[in-house]
């Protein structure tokens, strides 16, 4: 940790070349960089006049306080990041809303699986993910208590704003963003500070792409991408460069998108991806399902073989229905399923 | 009595995650009161009601609602203490983004929503600069990308915030931050002599003694002009 007054006293050029991520922090706190990169923090504050200090809110104690913090996480940031990851989550059993013991004992899910989650709206499917999104430890209303790589997990998962463990997807989802989908997809690397920007940038477009049904170009808005694009992107986006380890999936439409890709896609990542859905084709996809009935777990189920067996009869009726929606689109006349 | 200070712009999310988080407050069979300090008007006070939940609306109306908060907070302080609740809760909105309700020593949470677009922290000032915990709302209805951009946005203005995300329509993560409002061993007595954690200037004009009149002749008092010849 550096101290404070070594702080107060370097010039904010020299600063932004010891500490790059500081440019960012300069501009959300008003500071123009180009303007006053000759400064010290010092000289800055005393440069600006007692009327505008007063209308901004500014207070060099406070400014320099805030930096530390700041450049103290930034430093830890850019060291976990050679972490070993999350390998495995394990979920040891609670209790449901009555207080009765939950029906399993400890659920261990390994990276690239698939867990699907069933249960009728307000079984509890919710509690399960805040459960895990908060590492509980027996300290939720459910008792559960969450491991990380069989171990009890790091603080950060709870505290950190920049080690997230679930990342979400769901059907209500949009982009309110003003941007390009380039653009758009470098403002997130930006903040996640990747290196190699460019390349992963355009992996995310070409991989969307791939998912997406009708192609687009990284200089779309992305306020203008069809739903099924938006969610190609939003997917291929989170599969490559969100930090969170574990996906949840609140059903993915079944329109303009190939979801077995898409699927693969995250755990060819490297993602551990849990799905809410009640779509049979996505529950079959799973390794195992959760059902979960009064706020429990109530039975985990491994897919079947024979099950993974109507997989493709599935998929061929749901191609059916697809394929007989776009006929009707076109404006023809059925004459038969085929 | 712990005392926790609730305030973010207007529509952010306030009083449905200040909701949720009383109902897994009330789980724990913890006594809540909650005042909603508001310029005009506010209906939310019968939301708290509905819930069963001890409530107090304070309305600024012609004063600056901050002014108006920091003035009554003592009394309110004294209020909760006699229905001796375990938690106070003061709701504010926050409107001009220069004042924040915030005390030293006493919690206080920021609520903002992912909708507000990327560049609206930066310009919050106080009100997030020097929160405890920044609440994100809304976060269902916008992508994964969004959140997180929003959410590094926020660290960039105030690293020192612990940042959680509440859904306040599911009251997703509620219960996780009713975890961290309340403190066994804090015992709130009276607020004389705290001091706020920002000064809260405002100029007084002939406009804020009621004049209606444009033109110069009618400015006096602190009156400041806009820079227009400048770059």
């Amino acid at each position: 940790m550096i101290a404070t007054e070594n702080i107060a006293t370097k010039k904010i050029n020299t600063l932004i070349k010891e500490y790059p991520f500081l440019a960012d922090f300069f501009e959300n706190h008003q500071i123009d960089v180009k303007q006053n990169g000759e400064h010290t923090i010092e000289s800055y504050m005393a440069s600006v006049d007692e009327e505008d200090r007063e209308d901004f809110a500014m207070d060099q104690e406070k400014l320099v306080s805030a930096m530390l913090s700041y450049i103290d996480q930034m430093m830890a940031f850019l060291d976990t990041e050679e972490d070993k990851g999350v390998e495995s989550l394990t979920i040891e059993a609670g209790t449901d809303k009555k207080g009765e013991a939950e029906n399993f004992e400890a659920l261990k899910i390994s990276k690239s699986e698939i867990i699907c989650i069933v249960g009728p709206t307000g079984s509890g499917k919710s509690r399960l993910l805040g459960d895990i999104e908060w590492v509980a430890q027996k300290d939720t209303p459910t008792s559960r208590k969450i491991l990380i790589n069989d171990d009890i997990p790091d603080k950060k998962w709870r505290f950190s704003s920049s080690d997230k463990l679930v990342a979400q997807l769901s059907q209500n989802m949009n982009f309110v963003m003003d941007l390009s989908v380039y653009e758009f997809i470098e403002l997130h690397a930006q903040s996640r500070m990747v290196e190699n920007e460019k390349e992963i940038i355009e992996k995310i477009i070409t991989e969307a792409n791939k998912l997406a049904g009708e192609p687009f170009d990284p200089e779309t808005p992305v306020t203008s991408l069809s739903g099924g694009q938006s969610r190609a992107l939003m997917i291929a986006d989170t599969a490559i460069l969100s930090s969170s380890p574990i996906i949840l999936i609140d059903e993915i439409e079944n329109a303009g998108i190939d979801r077995q890709r898409a699927l693969e896609l995250l755990v060819g990542e490297e993602k551990i991806v849990l799905m809410a859905t009640h779509d049979p084709i996505l529950a079959l996809m799973g390794d195992k399902r959760i059902v979960i009935k009064n706020g429990g777990i109530d039975k985990i189920i491994p897919t079947s073989k024979e099950e993974k067996g109507f997989l493709t009869e599935l998929e061929a009726m749901d191609r059916t229905v697809q394929l007989m929606r776009k006929r009707l689109r076109n404006g023809e006349i059925l004459t038969s399923l085929r | 009595m712990n005392l926790v200070t609730f305030s973010g712009p207007p529509s952010s999310g306030k009083t449905a995650v200040i909701i949720k988080t009383i109902e897994s407050l009330k789980e724990r069979n913890l006594s809540v009161g909650v005042v909603k300090f508001d310029c005009l008007s506010t209906d939310d006070d019968k939301l708290y009601e509905k819930l069963g939940v001890a409530v107090k609306k304070g309305l600024s109306g012609s004063l600056c609602p901050d002014h108006y908060f920091v003035s009554n907070i003592e009394e309110v302080v004294q209020w909760g203490l006699q229905n001796e609740f375990d938690i106070l809760i003061t709701e504010s909105a926050g409107l001009c983004n220069r004042c924040s309700p915030y005390i030293k020593d006493v919690k206080a949470i920021c609520v903002i929503d992912n909708l507000s677009g990327i560049n609206t922290p930066k310009k919050i000032g106080p009100m997030l600069k020097s929160a405890d915990i920044a609440v994100i709302t809304k976060g269902d209805i916008v992508s994964q990308a969004e959140r997180e951009v929003f959410a590094s946005r926020i660290k960039t203005v105030n690293p020192k915030a612990f940042i959680m995300h509440v859904n306040g329509l599911t009251g997703q993560g509620a219960y996780e931050l009713s975890t961290v409002l309340y403190e066994e061993d804090e015992q709130l007595e009276t607020l004389k002599g705290r001091k706020l954690r920002y000064p809260m200037p405002s100029a007084l004009c002939s406009y804020c003694l009621g004049e209606t009149r444009i033109g110069e002749s009618y400015q006096m008092g602190n009156v400041r002009k806009i820079k227009l010849n400048e770059q």
